[in-house]
């Protein structure tokens, strides 16, 4: 299964990276957002995978008794996906804003501020 | 602190001030405070002419132990005949400039840049330290450029002032390395300290000596405008005529002859050095000569005629005698004296015909019979008649080339042409404009005092010391010759020395010159067959090169600042896939220990099959609506990983975003445009390639990753205190809100400004000239 989650990693990676050298504005974003998957995946990855043992203290104890996921990559997860959805809610208004100004999502026609 | 060396730093502050006095703005034009400044060179002259008398004065005001480099002046003869012609000259500069500046604006600042050029030189002069006297000697070549770019809305000017600073910049950086090294083979940067014979010999023999005196030999040609680097001087003649009396005459480029000068004790004799100075010197005398005498414009004579004079001090101190060294501490005085005369002489029939052009000035005599008088002086003095000053320099010139074993006659020979050159041009300049009929300029008349009583009290002089050379002998040239050659010299300057060789050779040099000045009559034609010899050579590289620094500048610019978002993008990566698939292909195993993995079951294998099948979705859709559909599910099946893989709290969070983002999307994308359709081009191969090649490189490293121990100490000190310090069982949950909860409170903060520019972008009203339509 690793080396499943590892392809899945550079695919992501792979068509985060396509989708940010297109001209689109949208798709532009929507690059970044697979980037994002992909970095996750990545972090929650290295943190070592195991099946049906949340990093969470059973009712009965006060410390762990047996072998518990790693709770570190995925509180770093959980701040990333925050934050990137900061960023996105951000840059889908600043698309949707800077289309309504100068009528386009290209982004080789908004390398100037001068009107073409 | 009696000794008046220790007093110098008063003075340089004095001066200092005065600039500092001079740069503020006024609205008067000739006002009080430029009416004012001859009276700190003249203060400054009477200063070195009272409080000196020639014997080395060494004083360190400053050293600190961690420190090469200190704080020391130095004034012996040299320094003392310097800083004389500096602060004398100046002082008759600054009255002239009085005069030649009057209802011109800015002259106060002329003044101020002036000054502050004085203080450099001066520094040059008198210091005793490596790194300081390059400090001012690079002091001098900003202010130079800011003098002779003064007329700044003057292309020309503009542009010599950079060829000027390009030049002697250039020299002085490559003479910084040369000090660098003289510095550290001696084991000294004081210049007093090198003159022990040890040293001399420690420096002699060291195996860097040569480059170390090519540097620095370079750095002395720049400044002092020795062929092939010459042609920044006649350039620098778009400056106001006080500022080229000054700089091109007695001073800047007479620094490159006074580090000569001063490295000659230490650096002299060999044969690096007589070869270079000799040969550079011999070329230069002759071709700048050659130079001037087709010249029309008087102050281009001039800037020629100045470089031969160079040319001829250059030369000189190659040749090492006693004689020669007399000969250049005579000279570097007498030349000081014509040549400041000249350039003022031409300044004031410019500033009262308002031309320089000799070939259309004639029978000036009537109007300005003292500024002929002058003319016929400086000419007198050039041109080396009896009894003038002159005259006694050009005896020793003669006397030093005659006496040099083996190439006696080459020298001789050419120093006699390059002095019947010289007066044939003097003639030019102080006799040609005056003579013949008057011309027709209406209102020309005597100037006031200020523009001629300056070139006047030179000239004078230039006579003066030719009849009585005890005036000079002991005072001011034994000193130099002394400070020159390092060892105690018994000049004794006299008219007449009976009929011998050299009465013979100044003979002929008077009557040659005489001759030739009746044969020349430049002209256009001339001119221009002239002009074209100093097209090549180093102008023209410089130029290239400039040129091309400039054009190649421009293209790395618009290559790499193209302002196209894919290109920085596909450089960046293309850049990190080539550094890390280097490391990756020459470090990584390849090897994958079976063991450590985990089985694909039939769900997993469905969930990641989705995965893929939503990527290709989301990339080649013509869709906007079915990509953002399936980046959803992208996010969807992540968020099934992460609930296979114990990590419920991931797996909840990227449900709500991945929805909120899809519903935000969805939200704004009837407002959105359509996807651009472009058919297939070779743009998506070369993205493809370096997309697969990022994505490729980090399934390998993550897989690389893998086959090392994972560090868990951290996780594990969170472990076992989540419950017991922090009271919480989600492990995770702790973490965020407990252990890192500052962090979190910042990226809430993070949060809530996106939120504030979300909103205003919603918000947001445009003006109506803000508005695109």
């Amino acid at each position: 299964m690793e080396i499943l989650l590892a392809m899945t990693i550079g695919l992501l990676y792979a068509a985060g990276i396509f989708l940010i050298l297109r001209r689109s504005m949208v798709r532009l974003i929507i690059g970044l957002i697979l980037l994002g998957n992909g970095a996750n995946l990545l972090i929650f990855l290295l943190g070592r995978i195991s099946k049906g043992k949340p990093p969470i203290i059973p009712e009965e104890s006060k410390v762990f008794l047996d072998a518990y996921a790693d709770p570190i990559p995925q509180a770093l997860i959980l701040t990333a996906i925050v934050i990137s959805f900061g960023l996105q809610a951000y840059a889908i208004i600043l698309v949707k804003r800077a289309y309504r100004v100068v009528k386009t999502d290209d982004i080789e026609e908004m390398i100037t501020t001068d009107e073409i | 602190m009696d000794s008046a060396v220790e007093k110098l730093p008063i003075l340089f502050v004095c001066i200092l001030l005065y600039i500092i006095v001079l740069a503020i703005p006024s609205v008067r034009k000739n006002g009080v405070r430029s009416r004012l400044s001859p009276l700190i060179p003249i203060g400054a002259f009477l200063f070195f002419l009272l409080g000196f008398d020639g014997s080395k004065q060494t004083a360190v005001l400053w050293s600190h132990e961690l420190l090469p480099t200190q704080l020391s002046f130095t004034v012996d003869g040299l320094g003392r005949l310097f800083a004389l012609l500096i602060t004398g000259i100046g002082s008759l500069i600054f009255i002239y400039a009085n005069g030649y500046m009057k209802g011109a604006k800015y002259t106060q600042r002329l003044q101020s840049f002036l000054l502050l050029f004085m203080l450099a030189m001066l520094g040059v002069v008198l210091s005793d330290d490596l790194i300081m006297l390059f400090i001012f000697w690079e002091l001098t070549s900003i202010s130079s450029f800011f003098l002779i770019g003064f007329k700044n809305e003057d292309e020309a000017s503009r542009k010599s002032a950079l060829q000027a600073i390009a030049i002697t910049g250039l020299g002085g950086l490559v003479m910084l390395g040369g000090f660098i090294i003289l510095g550290e083979i001696a084991g000294t940067y004081s210049i007093a300290e090198m003159s022990n014979p040890e040293v001399i010999a420690a420096i002699t023999s060291h195996a860097w000596f040569a480059p170390m005196l090519i540097f620095i030999l370079l750095g002395a040609f720049t400044k002092s405008a020795q062929f092939p680097f010459h042609f920044w001087l006649p350039g620098a003649m778009k400056a106001p005529t006080p500022v080229s009396a000054y700089l091109h005459s007695a001073t800047m480029v007479k620094a490159g002859v006074y580090l000569l000068a001063r490295f000659s004790p230490v650096l002299g004799d060999t044969l690096i050095w007589n070869t270079a100075l000799i040969s550079f010197g011999g070329v230069t005398m002759i071709y700048a000569a050659f130079q001037a005498l087709f010249r029309t414009d008087m102050k281009s004579i001039l800037a020629y005629t100045t470089v031969s004079a160079l040319g001829i001090m250059v030369f000189l101190l190659g040749l090492q005698s006693s004689d020669a060294i007399a000969a250049v501490s005579l000279f570097i005085l007498v030349h000081a004296l014509y040549k400041a005369s000249f350039f003022m002489l031409a300044g004031t029939i410019d500033h009262e015909t308002g031309t320089r052009d000799i070939s259309k000035l004639s029978g000036l005599k009537t109007a300005m019979m003292p500024l002929f008088i002058v003319g016929i002086l400086a000419a007198w003095s050039n041109g080396g008649v009896p009894p003038s000053v002159g005259f006694l320099g050009k005896d020793l010139i003669y006397e030093s080339t005659l006496a040099f074993p083996g190439l006696n006659y080459l020298f001789t020979g050419i120093s006699v042409l390059t002095n019947i050159m010289l007066f044939a041009a003097g003639l030019l300049v102080g006799w040609l404009p005056f003579r013949g009929q008057k011309i027709s300029h209406k209102d020309i008349h005597l100037p006031t005092p200020s523009l001629w009583v300056p070139a006047a009290v030179l000239a004078v002089l230039g006579m003066l010391f030719g009849l009585f050379p005890a005036l000079i002998n002991d005072s001011l040239i034994n000193p130099v010759a002394t400070a020159i050659s390092g060892n105690t010299e018994n000049i004794h300057l006299k008219l007449w020395h009976g009929f011998n060789t050299v009465l013979y050779l100044s003979l002929l040099t008077m009557g040659l010159g005489v001759l030739t000045y009746a044969i020349i009559r430049p002209g256009a034609r001339l001119l221009g067959f002239i002009e074209y010899a100093e097209q090549f050579g180093p102008k023209r590289l410089l130029h290239a090169i400039a040129n091309g620094f400039i054009q190649s500048s421009d293209w790395v610019t618009k290559t790499l600042q193209n302002g196209k978002l894919r290109i920085y993008l596909l450089v960046i990566l293309g850049f990190l896939v080539l550094i890390l698939g280097y490391v990756v292909l020459s470090e990584t195993t390849f090897t994958i220990d079976q063991e450590m993995l985990t089985n694909i079951t039939i769900y997993e294998g469905i969930t990641v099959g989705i995965l893929f099948i939503s990527v290709f979705l989301t990339l080649f859709s013509g869709s906007r609506l079915a990509a953002v559909a399936a980046m959803g599910v992208i996010g969807y099946t992540l968020c099934i990983i992460f609930v296979f893989y114990s990590a419920p709290d991931l797996a909840m969070t990227q449900f709500t975003i991945d929805t909120l983002t899809v519903i935000l999307f969805v939200l704004v994308l009837y407002r959105l445009p359509r996807f651009i359709r472009l058919d297939f081009s070779p743009r998506h191969i070369l993205d493809g390639l370096v997309a697969l090649s990022v994505g490729g490189l980090m399934t390998i490293i993550s897989l690389e990753v893998l086959q090392r121990m994972p560090e868990r100490e951290i996780s594990d000190y969170y472990a076992l205190n989540a419950y017991l310090l922090a009271k919480g069982k989600n492990v995770v949950n702790v973490i965020l809100v407990d252990f890192r909860g500052a962090d979190t409170m910042i990226e809430i903060v993070v949060l809530s400004i996106a939120a504030i520019g979300v909103y205003s972008l919603l918000k947001l009203r445009l003006r109506k000239n803000e508005k695109m339509e």
